[in-house]
């Protein structure tokens, strides 16, 4: 059972670039558009030293964490290896060309991170 | 036709890959072979011993007693089973027919390929001299022989080892640090003479005679002599002598390994050392299913025994295997370390010079400290070292690179840390670190973490440490060492040796051939370039992507579109990202100056932003840190000044000194040469940070001598000097050239870093750029081409031309402001739908 709720059209999101959404509580979730248009949502706190996701470069399903450089799988929110972590990803869907995240995830997963800044 | 030999059926509709060798080169070729189609083939894979791979290099340590088997094995049995490899342990392959495609085994078996492997390695060659079957003589070449000589020291007391090149040395070292009277029996004058030159050679000898090694150099051996039961019991030389010996272990020279191949009439090639001709794709020349790699392949005539280049031709003939076919292996250059703890050794290249070379020595005997160089048409081409070895891995670099070395000619034999090497001052030889030393300043990682993770890991070369341990993988500047620990730990050198370097796992292209194909071929986009030259990844990677962006911006200004998405966040958000993820604003002054007006304005900012920290920077700017990111946009509006790009690969600052308006040692108007500077070439993206200072006078308070371009007025004019450097290595920068006028300082400078962005590689700041064209190459183009000069000055100028203030015009320097705002998550009346 989901709780979806609109967040904002596929085109708000830059292609290869990423969005932030702030939550009632909680760090922000970062939206992520691939070049297939692929959208994907994690926490935006990089599992290696928090560093916002939202802001690192983007390519193929991966994203590249702007303060050290570790490649955090989009898909599942997790470091490439060697470097182990992962961050908490969070269900998107995308119906006619608008995103959607699920209020219950939204209001429950990852409440009490340490707040990322950005 | 019909084949009158029908093909055995396979089981599985996968094709079969047989592979013969169960050594380092061929588990390597499988290794990668599983990293790019992991489920292409079923595998079977033959050993003759009966233990799964292991390092063969460190049998030396084992011998030694110093590592243990078990601690050099590189790929347990269970690693075979986790990939559905079957494995034929203690097998031996006795004959491949090609017509019906199968590999017969000694059991009997038949097992049919549609590819086989050969990595046969190489089998030691055995003197033929009477007496070379007497129980006792073996060679050291597997396990076996080294548990035999481990077995052999703890019942007999003497040993002869025939041979006295590295294999030998390693013997010996191991039989006599078990216990063993060991003479080491050598035919030629000096020890080592296919690595080390004579001065080496002698050292080394002398360094090993006061452990206890006995040395017989120039002998002959005519006769091994036997005991009653049939054991060896000493060796007879030519000139009569004998020398007593329970044990003689031959290490005089090894053969490839082709017996198979040429029993399977491929064709095999017999100079040099031989092997089974193979292609750039590692296929025999012969039958383009079967393969070769490692000791028993001759590519281009060279059989390599060396750890780097057999694993490299086991990545291309992994490619070509997996069908990608994108790889082409082009041959190695290889250097030597001796694995005897305790002695330093090094050498690489033609390090016995000959006509046209000159050399470079240094020598201190009695220190035990002897180094050579050789150089040719100003050019590395050999080193030689021995007692302080640290910079092999540098020279061995500058070797590789064929680097022109005239302006560092004179600080070369001091080596690279001679050069300004800041952080780790006073740590020359990784060997004499305790493990708790700090290696890598900038990720704190200490010499025992590394060495745990490369044999924990089984780690091989500088890149896998890398990425395991993050030693080396920021600043840099500690690789030799890691280098070094590289070779201690997991033996033989095993950093990269191609001279051309991919720019990064997506491409095999390097800087140089993007860059080229850009120009060439009038590329505007990244797209473009990615299809041009056949990127593996459909949109790259969060290395390649910049610099391919800067490539096409820097090449074809005004026609290719900069894209903020292949930019790093700083560049995209104009701002400098903080640890805690706030950003910091450093507004620009022209030539370090500001104004009362100014200074209220960026105070009032400071207050109403509540921003934390305001600080003064290096460059004669003003830093604020800690501005959230969605009050950058207000920040740079209230302040009311131009971007500084202190975030970016562009012109940072240009620092001044008063000058002659108020200094009264001042002969220049250096602050305003400084603002004309600045104003002429802000907003002019480079492959690296560009900082420029220009001093009123020698005393140089603008400290001009570190920045990329120096300008240091003098009562005649100007001295401009370029390619300084205030990071990580100090480099002082180059005197180019003096000027009369400051609109000659504007068009020097101008055109001296024109050059640069249309040369440098993405990264690579000026005083590296120099270093790889060399200085006077670029005193050609800037001081002696008049016409070429002008149009480097023009081709900057029209670049720069209407360049945005990306602080201000916004959508004119594509800054997407959709970045400043978050998207709300609140608006829960919006229930699209639940299910």
């Amino acid at each position: 059972m989901s709780n979806w709720i609109r967040i904002c059209r596929l085109e708000d999101i830059p292609a290869l670039g990423s969005r932030r959404v702030q939550r009632e509580q909680g760090a922000p979730v970062a939206l992520f558009r691939a070049a297939d248009d692929h959208v994907f949502a994690l926490l935006d706190r990089c599992p290696h030293k928090g560093g916002p996701l939202s802001q690192g470069i983007v390519f193929g399903h991966s994203v590249a964490c702007p303060l050290h450089n570790w490649s955090i799988g989009l898909a599942d929110g997790c470091a490439q290896a060697p470097d182990v972590g992962c961050t908490t990803k969070f269900s998107v869907r995308v119906a006619q060309g608008t995103v959607m995240l699920d209020a219950d995830e939204l209001r429950s997963l990852a409440l009490h991170d340490a707040k990322v800044a950005a | 036709m019909l084949n009158p030999h029908p093909l055995p059926q396979p089981d599985t509709a996968r094709p079969r890959l047989v592979v013969v060798g169960n050594g380092m080169a061929g588990i390597r070729a499988v290794e990668e072979l599983l990293k790019f189609a992991p489920d292409l083939y079923d595998i079977t894979v033959f050993g003759a011993e009966p233990h799964p791979n292991y390092n063969r290099i460190l049998l030396s340590p084992v011998l030694a007693g110093e590592q243990t088997i078990d601690q050099i094995v590189l790929n347990p049995l269970s690693w075979y089973a986790e990939q559905g490899i079957d494995l034929r342990l203690g097998r031996k392959v006795t004959r491949i027919d090609r017509v019906r495609r199968v590999v017969q085994a000694d059991d009997g078996s038949e097992t049919p390929y549609d590819r086989v492997l050969l990595a046969t390695g190489s089998k030691p060659f055995m003197l033929p001299v009477p007496g070379k079957d007497l129980q006792g003589v073996i060679a050291y070449r597997d396990i076996a022989d080294t548990q035999a000589m481990i077995e052999a020291a703890t019942q007999y007391k003497d040993a002869v080892v025939i041979g006295g090149g590295l294999l030998g040395l390693e013997a010996a070292n191991g039989l006599m640090r078990r216990g063993m009277q060991v003479t080491v029996v050598h035919l030629m004058p000096w020890l080592m003479e296919r690595q080390l030159d004579d001065v080496a050679g002698r050292l080394l000898q002398q360094s090993l005679e006061q452990r206890g090694l006995r040395f017989r150099l120039g002998a002959q051996t005519e006769q091994l002599l036997g005991d009653e039961a049939g054991r060896v019991r000493a060796v007879r030389f030519k000139d009569g002598s004998e020398a007593p010996a329970q044990l003689v272990v031959m290490a005089a020279g090894i053969r490839p390994n082709t017996d198979l191949a040429l029993d399977a009439g491929l064709h095999c090639i017999y100079d040099g050392r031989g092997g089974v001709a193979v292609s750039d794709t590692l296929q025999s020349l012969t039958d383009p299913r079967i393969y070769a790699v490692g000791e028993c392949a001759a590519h281009r005539g060279i059989t390599y025994g060396l750890v780097a280049p057999l694993f490299e031709q086991g990545k291309v003939c992994a490619t070509h295997l997996a069908h990608f076919g994108i790889g082409r292996y082009t041959g190695s250059q290889t250097s030597t370390k001796l694995k005897v703890t305790g002695i330093d050794l090094f050498s690489a290249g033609n390090f016995s010079g000959g006509a046209g070379c000159e050399e470079i020595v240094m020598s201190d005997p009695a220190g035990g400290v002897y180094k050579k160089l050789v150089i040719q048409d100003d050019k590395l081409v050999g080193a030689c070292l021995y007692g302080d070895t640290v910079d092999g891995s540098w020279y061995f670099k500058l070797l590789r690179e064929g680097r022109a070395i005239a302006d560092i000619r004179d600080k070369l034999m001091f080596g690279e840390s001679n050069i300004g090497d800041t952080g780790h001052e006073g740590i020359t030889r990784a060997a004499a670190m305790a493990d708790s030393d700090e290696v890598c300043g900038c990720n704190g990682v200490s010499k025992g973490t590394i060495c745990k993770a490369i044999k924990d890991k089984g780690l091989f070369t500088l890149d896998e440490v890398r990425k395991h341990t993050k030693a080396s993988a920021s600043c840099g500047s500690c690789t030799g060492l890691v280098e070094q620990l590289l070779m201690f730990t997991a033996g033989g050198d095993y950093s990269k040796p191609p001279t051309k370097k991919a720019m990064c796992g997506c491409t095999d292209a390097s800087h140089h051939d993007a860059r080229e194909a850009i120009r060439e071929h009038h590329l505007l986009s990244i797209d473009a370039v990615y299809k041009h030259l056949g990127w593996r990844t459909p949109n790259g990677c969060a290395s390649c992507r910049p610099a391919i962006n800067y490539y096409l911006i820097s090449t074809w200004p005004k026609e290719a579109k900069d894209d903020p998405q292949s930019r790093f966040i700083n560049e995209r958000s104009h701002a400098n990202i903080q640890k805690d993820g706030t950003y910091s604003v450093i507004p620009r002054m022209w030539g370090g100056e500001t104004t009362a007006d100014e200074l209220r304005r960026i105070a009032n900012a400071v207050d109403k932003y509540k921003i934390r920290t305001v600080k003064v920077t290096g460059g004669q700017r003003i830093d604020l840190l800690g501005v959230k990111k969605e009050d950058l946009p207000a920040v740079w509006k209230d302040i009311g000044m131009p971007s500084g790009h202190a975030y970016a690969k562009a012109l940072r600052t240009v620092k001044t000194c008063v000058g002659s308006e108020w200094c009264r040692f001042g002969t220049q108007d250096s602050t305003q040469m400084g603002k004309d500077l600045e104003r002429a070439l802000w907003r002019m993206y480079a492959p690296h940070k560009v900082k420029l200072a220009v001093s009123g006078c020698p005393r140089n308070c603008a400290e001009s001598g570190i920045k990329d371009v120096g300008v240091i007025g003098v009562e005649s004019g100007w001295e401009i000097y370029v390619g300084g450097n205030g990071g990580i290595k100090t480099e002082v920068a180059q005197f180019l050239c003096k000027l009369k006028t400051p609109l000659e300082v504007l068009e020097y400078s101008g055109a001296f870093l024109q050059l640069y962005r249309e040369e440098g590689w993405y990264l690579e700041r000026t005083v590296h750029y120099i270093g790889r064209v060399g200085l006077d190459y670029v005193k050609k183009r800037i001081l002696e081409d008049a016409a070429g000069r002008l149009a480097l000055w023009e081709r900057l100028q029209f670049a720069l031309d209407g360049e945005p203030d990306p602080w201000f015009e916004f959508s004119k320097a594509q800054v997407d402001l959709r970045q400043f705002q978050a998207l709300p998550a609140v608006n829960t009346n919006e229930l699209v739908g639940a299910k």
